[in-house]
C-alpha cells in the first residue's frame, strides 16, 4: 500500500516556544491512525499542520509523495479535509451548511445527497431545512462532519469529533467513520481518547509535550 | 455677505463653549483636558494655514496647483485612515486608491454633468468634502473588518479547511464591512433637512443664497457623498480582506 500522508521531522515553534519537536510518522492510503496523548500535548497541531491550515517550522509533509507545499491550498484542503472538534455552523439553516461546499466548488446543489448525507447520521430529511439554533451538540457534529463528507475527501482529519458527544451520536458517528474507512477507502487520521476509535486504528500514536511517545502497528 | 458677523472678538467669545467643553470634562474628571486643548489649538493653526492657502490658490487659479492641493487631501485623508486600521498590512496604499477612486469617479461625474466647474474654489472644497467621508466610511471598514476577522477566525477556519478560497471565507464579513462603511451617510441622507442642515447648504444659506436654490447643491452633496462612500468602502473591503490571510492562504 502507498503512502499518503508522509510526516518528516516536523517540527513547531511560536514564539520561540517549541510546540511539535521531530515529529515522523507515514500513513498509507486507507488506514486508520490515531493520535493520543494528555491535552495541550500538541495532537491537535500535528492535524492543523497536515490540513494546511498552519505552516510548520522544519521538517517535510508529503501528500502522495509530493511536499503539501508544491500544491495549491484550496485544491489541498478539498482533498485532506479537517473536522474540528467544537464546530460552527455557518448561516442560519442547516442547508445553508450543505449547500456550502457545492458553492465553493461552482456546482448546483444536490438536494437529494444533501439528504442522504443527513440520514447516514441518523437525522430525518426535513432537518434540512432546520436552524442551526435548533440543533443540539450532537447534530451539530453531525451536520458539520456530513459537511466534509459532501464531496468525500481522500484524507478525512478529526480532531477530537466526538468528545463532547452524548452515546448515541457517538455510536452514530463511529459507525459512519468506520464506514468511511471500510468502504470508502478514506484515509482517516484521529486524534481522539475514545477507547472505540482507538480501537478501529490501524496505527496508534502517543504524542507527549510535543514530540512522539510511540508507535503502534496494529 | 453681508449676513456673516463673525469676527476676530466674536470668535474670542465663542471660545468660551471650548470652556464649557472643559468644564464638563474636568467634572467629570474624563481625563480629556489635553486632547481638548490640543485639537482646539491644532484646529486653529490648521484652519489659518488652511485660509492663506486656499486665498492663494483661488487667486492664482492654476490647474497643477489645484491638482497639488487635491494630492494633499488624498495623502492627508490616507493617513488619517492607515491610522484607524490597526495594523492591516499595506493599509495607506490601500486608503490611498480608496479615496483617489472614491473621489476621482465622483468628481468626474459631476464635471461632465458641468454640476462643477475644474476651478480651485469649486474643486478643492468638493475633493476635501468627499475625501473626508471616504475617510470616515474607511476607518469604519478597516474596524469592522478587523472585528469581525477577530471573532469570527473560527468559522473562517473552517471555510478554509472546506475547501474555499479566500474570498469566499471572507465574503459575509467583507459584506458587512461594506455596509458598515456605507451606512452613516445612508442614516444622515435619510434625516437631511429634518434634523440636519449640513455643511453646504448651511454655508450658501448663511452666505445669504435662497434656501430654495440652497437644497439643490444639498441634494448634489447627498448623491456625491452615497457614491464616495460606497466606492471607497467596497474598494478598502475588497483590497483589504487578502491582508487578513497568509501566502499559504491560512489565517495570520
Amino acid at each position: 500500500m502507498k503512502n499518503i500522508i508522509d510526516l518528516q521531522g516536523v517540527s513547531l515553534k511560536i514564539n520561540d516556544q517549541s510546540i511539535l519537536k521531530h515529529i515522523s510518522f507515514k500513513v498509507n492510503s486507507g488506514d486508520f491512525l490515531t493520535i493520543t496523548g494528555p491535552s495541550g500535548s500538541g495532537k491537535s497541531t500535528v492535524l492543523k499542520l497536515i490540513a494546511g491550515l498552519i505552516s510548520r517550522t522544519s521538517g517535510d509533509i508529503k501528500f502522495e509523495n509530493q511536499s503539501i507545499d508544491g500544491y495549491d491550498p484550496i485544491d489541498y484542503r478539498r482533498d485532506v479535509s479537517y473536522c474540528f472538534q467544537t464546530p460552527v455552523l455557518f448561516g442560519e439553516t442547516v442547508k445553508d451548511n450543505l449547500e456550502f461546499p457545492y458553492v465553493i466548488r461552482k456546482k448546483t446543489f444536490d438536494e437529494a445527497h444533501a439528504i442522504a448525507e443527513l440520514e447516514s447520521v441518523g437525522l430525518p430529511s426535513h432537518y434540512l431545512s432546520k436552524s442551526i439554533n435548533e440543533l443540539s451538540g450532537g447534530e451539530k457534529q453531525r451536520v458539520a462532519l456530513i459537511r466534509n463528507l459532501i464531496f468525500l475527501p481522500k484524507v478525512l482529519l478529526l480532531d477530537e469529533i466526538t468528545s463532547a458527544l452524548d452515546s448515541e451520536s457517538k455510536k452514530i458517528i463511529h459507525t459512519l467513520i468506520n464506514h468511511l474507512n471500510d468502504s470508502n477507502k478514506i484515509t482517516i487520521l484521529a486524534v481522539t481518547h475514545d477507547d472505540n476509535e482507538i480501537q478501529m486504528a490501524d496505527q496508534l500514536i502517543n504524542i507527549e509535550n510535543g514530540q512522539m511517545m510511540e508507535v503502534t502497528h496494529e | 455677505m453681508n449676513n456673516l458677523a463673525v469676527n476676530n472678538l466674536s470668535l474670542v467669545f465663542a471660545f468660551s463653549l471650548v470652556v464649557v467643553s472643559l468644564g464638563i470634562v474636568y467634572k467629570e474628571k474624563l481625563g480629556l483636558e489635553k486632547d481638548i486643548i490640543y485639537s482646539v489649538i491644532r484646529a486653529i493653526i490648521q484652519l489659518v494655514i488652511v485660509g492663506y492657502i486656499l486665498k492663494y490658490v483661488f487667486n492664482i487659479n492654476n490647474i497643477i496647483l489645484t491638482l497639488v492641493m487635491m494630492f494633499i487631501v488624498f495623502f492627508n485623508a490616507s493617513y488619517s485612515a492607515y491610522k484607524k486600521s490597526a495594523g492591516i498590512p499595506h493599509s495607506f496604499q490601500i486608503s490611498f486608491i480608496a479615496i483617489f477612486c472614491s473621489t476621482s469617479v465622483t468628481l468626474g461625474l459631476l464635471l461632465l454633468a458641468g454640476t462643477l466647474k475644474f476651478i480651485p474654489s469649486q474643486i478643492i472644497p468638493i475633493t476635501g468634502m468627499i475625501a473626508s467621508n471616504s475617510m470616515v466610511a474607511i476607518g469604519l471598514c478597516y474596524r469592522n473588518l478587523n472585528s469581525n476577522f477577530r471573532d469570527q477566525r473560527q468559522q473562517i477556519l473552517e471555510k478554509l479547511a472546506l475547501g474555499a478560497d479566500l474570498k469566499q471565507a471572507s465574503y459575509p464579513i467583507i459584506r458587512e464591512s461594506i455596509k458598515t462603511g456605507m451606512s452613516p451617510t445612508i442614516d444622515s441622507a435619510k434625516t437631511v433637512g429634518i434634523v440636519s442642515l449640513p455643511g453646504m447648504m448651511s454655508g450658501l444659506i448663511f452666505a445669504g443664497v435662497d434656501p430654495v436654490f440652497a437644497i439643490k447643491y444639498q441634494i448634489m452633496v447627498t448623491f456625491m457623498l452615497l457614491s464616495a462612500t460606497s466606492i471607497s468602502s467596497i474598494t478598502v473591503c475588497y483590497l483589504s480582506y487578502k491582508q487578513f490571510f497568509n501566502d499559504k492562504k491560512q489565517l495570520r
